[in-house]
């Protein structure tokens, strides 16, 4: 079982994980950070595969993932 | 079932709990990402030198967790000639923008190239000056507009895009050149192989080499992250061709290999 954590403070919702999961795992949600960006989370966990393609493409390094 | 273990981690050369300077989509945070990785990887994160120019790259000071200095705008290539050549054993790199490096940085970048000093230069271009707010750059694409050229960039009146990589390919000394991009993950992992491999050539001592990295500015672009992406995949690969323009070490090997 795959998951990817999310440092949410460094999110700064440009959505290009959500584009890159290969099973739209990830989506921006309506809840804000202290910066006021709408972050990204995992809404599907339980597809995620661990392939590591949102933690490549992040620019801010805000995305972890363990398998 | 097997235990979980984490596959992929911040890289330790960026500084830990630090959200980066940089507008959302912007990929020079994503550059300084692989950057640190790619040292990481080869063990060099104790040993970097990072020389910085003037301009959006600058915000990477508060980011990045090696040594580093900045440059006067456009000296980086120079600045890094010196530390280069009074501390022969750091892996020196210089990061620089197009309107530090292709601008007012041109004859210093050219020099440097031409000597076929053993430091890597890392490109980012993204057609506009960033942080002055979006004004002409010399990258900029004909047609496109910028603060300065409000009705867009015309051939006639600004001259056309200038490509670096393939000026540089003109020159004898320089030993790796290559064009990479950042708008998919699998040219982040492309770009970080390149950017990898010039720090390797640079440790074995082979001279100049320089990683171009097309990327998009969605802020002064005036576009949202998703369509600067299109943007980027449309126009800019189309002035700016993906790829690698020259690559000694591979030449040599590919000879010996025919010798054999």
């Amino acid at each position: 079982m795959a998951r990817v954590e999310i440092y949410t403070e460094a999110c700064k919702s440009c959505s290009y994980c959500v584009i890159s999961c290969p099973k739209k795992t990830l989506e921006i949600s309506e809840k804000v950070n202290s910066k006021g960006y709408l972050y990204a989370e995992q809404v599907r966990p339980e597809d995620c595969i661990g392939c590591m393609m949102c933690a490549q493409i992040c620019p801010d390094a805000a995305i972890e993932v363990w398998r | 079932m097997a235990e979980e273990r984490k596959v992929y981690s911040r890289t330790k050369g960026i500084l830990p709990d630090t959200v980066s300077g940089f507008c959302p989509g912007c990929m020079h945070s994503t550059v300084h990402k692989i950057v640190g990785e790619a040292a990481e990887e080869l063990g060099q994160l104790d040993n970097l030198v990072r020389v910085e120019g003037v301009g959006c790259c600058g915000l990477g000071q508060f980011y990045v967790s090696c040594d580093e200095t900045i440059a006067a705008h456009g000296r980086a290539g120079a600045v890094a000639t010196g530390i280069k050549r009074s501390s022969p054993n750091s892996l020196v790199y210089t990061y620089q923008g197009d309107g530090d490096l292709a601008a007012i940085g041109l004859a210093e970048t050219l020099s440097a190239a031409n000597r076929g000093e053993n430091f890597t230069v890392i490109f980012i271009n993204n057609g506009i000056y960033g942080m002055t707010g979006g004004q002409l750059a010399p990258t900029t694409l004909v047609g496109m507009k910028s603060t300065t050229t409000p009705l867009g960039r015309k051939a006639e009146e600004h001259g056309y895009p200038l490509h670096i990589c393939e000026i540089i390919n003109q020159l004898t000394a320089p030993y790796y050149i290559e064009r990479v991009s950042c708008d998919t993950p699998q040219h982040v992992i492309a770009a970080r192989k390149a950017i990898k491999k010039a720090f390797q050539y640079q440790l074995e001592g082979r001279g100049y080499s320089i990683i171009e990295v097309v990327t998009s500015c969605p802020t002064n672009w005036g576009l949202d992250t998703l369509s600067s992406l299109n943007f980027l995949r449309e126009k800019m690969f189309a002035e700016y061709p993906l790829g690698v323009f020259r690559d000694r070490g591979k030449e040599t090997a590919d000879d010996s290999s025919a010798k054999v």
